[in-house]
């Protein structure tokens, strides 16, 4: 079997068979020469498949680059396969990257927001990043039985969160 | 209104009116929220888990449908309660199930369902009889905007509203339909509809949602994206093409069917109205089978002196925590098959 795009040279992805009057005709095309000839890929999957597929398919290969690790609740992405749901909002920017092929495949390609804003929507992006963090630090210094720095913690999360 | 009150009829979603009534049983639409500056569930420790229930708890009662709404503490309450929730289609199954911090606030009609320490933080569903997915929808925008002006949720510029599962992230939105087909199970084209909605990108699920099999030729549809589209668009393909178009199949489907072989389904009605009126074991997937047949010769006006409504409830009431709710003792499945097969007939011999 051939590699490459009957239409532009590039790697093929979608091989496709037709019986037209008899005939048997074959194609090969790579994915954007088959989306301009109609012929649409679909992600007909329930959603629990969708996961397992991925996580099996991207459980694959070696990773040489460090993990991806939210630095906020120490979720790695590893752990995100295994379990299927994130840890804490700081995973959407912290696993951005390996995500994408996630959410594209998910949500017909689509990997923008154009629905509806929250009303309160000055509190913003920024602020709730730290809320997060200051209740990760909180989290930590209970465990360490630093009650005096724990206090100064929720106080300030109070502070963050009526402001 | 407390728990105990709502096992003698079945809620307003089982009606068995409203729009398109002959297929569509029930709309429902779902949103998933999370707190601001929280962890996702997964990640919380037990003493967060319990702050964002009080939190949440105060926050849904203090509304202003909170005069009608009850709350239960999903933690505290005995397993049939709630098997009992989940069967009204309340709570889900993994909700009844886990052991954390967690409850439900419910309003008293039971079209409002509010699950708190679900797989997010929050998950607000509006669930209606018939086709009434708009207005559903209507009613869950007016809930989620009022929660939004006491509490911020997690929210992301090109994300949206961020959820512990990213197959939810975007709006957040499920809307989802309850569709009886049984003429398209009949006549085997059952499989042709799973691929058209495949290709259009739903999910085709049984009567208790997720990983549940589809029973009584009961089938529930749901869009899978939930990003990349704003909730009107989602909300209006499904109203204005997908679903008018599944329902449009079942009528052909059981028109047909009138139309070529009456005999043959004026028989199964008739069988299941007779099994169900004097058989002495029942077991509740045979009733569902049975009841679904009888539904769909009510539909048809093959026979008389059965209302949708009683038929309805009976799906509901035969259940098997229903069931000993309002027999008032625990059973075993075998004593149950007993004590259903009774209570079917009581109800079906008054008619």
């Amino acid at each position: 079997m051939k590699n490459q795009c009957d239409k532009c040279g590039k790697p093929a992805t979608v091989y496709l068979t037709e019986i037209v009057d008899g005939q048997k005709i074959e194609k090969h095309l790579c994915e954007h020469c088959a989306a301009a000839e109609g012929i649409t890929i679909k992600a007909n999957v329930p959603i629990s498949q969708l996961l397992e597929d991925f996580i099996l398919q991207s459980a694959g290969g070696e990773d040489e680059a460090p993990e991806p690790t939210c630095e906020v609740c120490g979720m790695t992405f590893s752990q995100f396969r295994q379990g299927g749901r994130l840890g804490c909002p700081n995973d959407y920017d912290a696993f951005a990257k390996p995500l994408a092929p996630l959410l594209e495949r998910a949500h017909e390609g689509a990997t923008q927001h154009l629905g509806k804003v929250p009303h309160r929507a000055d509190s913003g992006q920024k602020k709730q990043a730290a809320i997060l963090r200051l209740r990760a630090q909180l989290k930590a210094a209970i465990a360490d039985e630093d009650y005096e720095r724990a206090a100064v913690l929720r106080d300030q999360i109070k502070e963050f969160e009526s402001s | 209104m407390r728990l105990a009150d709502l096992t003698q009829h079945a809620g307003e979603w089982l009606r068995g009116e409203g729009p398109m009534y002959d297929v569509v049983i029930s709309s429902r639409v779902r949103l998933a929220r999370n707190l601001a500056g929280m962890p996702f569930l997964g990640k919380c420790t037990e003493s967060q888990q319990q702050e964002i229930e009080q939190r949440l708890r105060a926050e849904v009662l203090a509304g202003p449908a909170a005069p009608e709404m009850f709350y239960v503490d999903v933690r505290a309450a005995g397993e049939l309660d709630r098997k009992l929730l989940v069967e009204r289609h309340l709570i889900s199954r993994q909700h009844a199930e886990a052991s954390h911090p967690r409850g439900v606030a419910v309003s008293g009609d039971e079209t409002v369902a509010l699950m708190i320490n679900e797989e997010d933080h929050l998950r607000m569903q509006v669930l209606r009889t018939g086709f009434q997915l708009a207005q559903a929808f209507e009613d869950i925008s007016r809930i989620d905007d009022s929660l939004e002006q006491r509490l911020d949720f997690a929210f992301h510029s090109r994300y949206g509203y961020l959820t512990a599962c990213p197959t939810n992230v975007g709006t957040g939105l499920r809307v989802s339909v309850m569709l009886h087909l049984p003429a398209l199970k009949m006549t085997g084209q059952i499989e042709k509809l799973f691929h058209a909605a495949s290709d259009m990108h739903l999910e085709v699920r049984g009567l208790y949602g997720e990983g549940t099999e589809a029973t009584g030729d009961f089938f529930q549809i749901s869009n899978q994206t939930t990003l990349g589209k704003s909730e009107r668009q989602i909300v209006s393909e499904f109203v204005d093409t997908m679903v008018p178009s599944f329902v449009q199949y079942e009528r052909l489907a059981r028109e047909a069917l009138l139309a070529e072989r009456p005999a043959a389904i004026d028989d199964k009605v008739a069988r299941s109205v007779a099994l169900l009126r004097s058989a002495r074991l029942m077991s509740s997937d045979e009733t569902m089978y049975l009841l679904s047949l009888v539904r769909l010769g009510a539909n048809l006006r093959r026979i008389e002196g059965m209302d949708l409504k009683t038929i309805n409830e009976l799906f509901l009431l035969t259940q098997p925590a229903h069931l000993q709710r309002i027999l008032n003792r625990e059973m075993t499945p075998d004593q149950r098959a007993a004590a259903r097969a009774d209570y079917l007939r009581r109800k079906l011999n008054l008619n």
